[in-house]
């Protein structure tokens, strides 16, 4: 199970909250499956996902969701320490761990070698944090928004991507209509 | 009234909720005012350009953001300032001490001076350089400036504006 299946899995979950979503295929995948007025495309910035959902949730009440990668969380390994240490009970990050950098020619991460991304959000201090197989990812999710606790899931998955157009939606549409969501 | 404590007075004047601050010793006044007021919610970065990332989430969710760092940031933030807070056209005021110019004692920061108001034009980030006190009388302008046209603005505060370093 790669990160689309995963992604398509988690669609009818994650539609009726707030999502901030990675760059590239990650984006992409879900902009395809499920495009909802609810959902942050980042076109660009890789690493800042998990920021920007966290500064998200530390300022309005609404649940959140992050859905990030291996790859991009090691590029900002910083704000394991910034969430752990700014605990927003409305945040949930979804790191979809498939070991490598999908977006440009699915190269192995580290995450997919020798480091363990749940053990090294545990040393940061984040207090829940579960790690799941691909398949079980759904359920993680609904659990993780029912309990009403900041919470990172580790969802790891097979590397591996599907064909899918890039997004040509202006990026001040994006966001305009992210805000009117984040309003209503 | 403190310059550090003026500057936060302005701040809250003008609806910033939300600041997120990477340290320089310069701003230490500002960091320490920015954590006693209660209607700020302040959230420390480890780099500048997570920094970004938060202010972004933040106004997103309603709350007016500014960053707090030092002018070593710019080279650290450009491709942050133009694919997320300029490509998507949101505001971000940002509280810069000017390190590597007249008083500075580390000579590496100078290095890093002679880039920086050249990096911000390249850029087209509007910049202000305070260098005397008076020179904060303008802030409550520029910060208006900013949320007017949801743009980067770098406001440069050097080591004469802060008395000497």
């Amino acid at each position: 199970m790669n990160r689309s299946a995963i992604l398509r899995d988690i669609a009818p979950v994650i539609r009726d909250h707030l999502v901030v979503c990675n760059i590239g295929l990650p984006s992409q995948e879900l902009h395809m499956i499920d495009d909802q007025p609810t959902n942050f495309y980042m076109l660009g910035t890789m690493g800042l996902a998990s920021s920007i959902g966290l500064g998200l949730a530390l300022s309005q009440p609404k649940q959140v969701i992050a859905i990030d990668g291996d790859g991009s969380v090691l590029t900002n390994l910083g704000t394991l320490p910034t969430i752990a240490n700014n605990v927003a009970d409305n945040y949930i990050l979804l790191i979809i761990d498939n070991g490598s950098y999908g977006s440009t020619g699915d190269q192995p991460t580290y995450a997919g070698k020798k480091t363990s991304l749940t053990a090294v959000a545990r040393a940061c201090g984040c207090e829940t944090v579960v790690e799941v197989a691909a398949k079980d990812t759904a359920q993680a999710l609904t659990d993780a928004l029912a309990s009403k606790r900041m919470t990172v899931i580790v969802a790891k998955c097979d590397s591996g991507n599907i064909k899918v157009p890039v997004i040509t939606k202006d990026p001040v549409v994006i966001r305009d209509r992210f805000m009117t969501a984040v309003r209503s | 009234m403190s310059i550090s404590e003026q500057i936060v007075s302005d701040l809250v004047a003008n609806d910033i909720a939300f600041v997120t601050t990477v340290p320089c010793k310069q701003l230490g006044g500002v960091i320490d005012a920015v954590e006693a007021h209660p209607d700020i919610m302040h959230v420390p970065a480890n780099k500048e350009d997570e920094g970004m990332g938060l202010c972004a989430g933040a106004w997103m969710g309603g709350k007016r953001p500014m960053i707090v760092m030092q002018n070593t940031a710019i080279g650290v933030t450009i491709n942050t300032l133009v694919t997320l807070t300029q490509f998507y056209r949101m505001p971000l005021p940002m509280l810069i001490s000017y390190r590597g110019e007249l008083k500075e004692p580390v000579a590496c920061q100078a290095e890093m001076a002679v880039h920086t108001k050249a990096l911000l034009a390249q850029l087209n980030i509007p910049t202000y350089h305070f260098h005397k006190q008076a020179d904060a009388d303008e802030l409550d302008a520029i910060l208006k400036y900013t949320f007017m046209c949801n743009k980067p603005v770098a406001i440069l505060t050097d080591a004469t504006f802060w008395g000497g370093c």
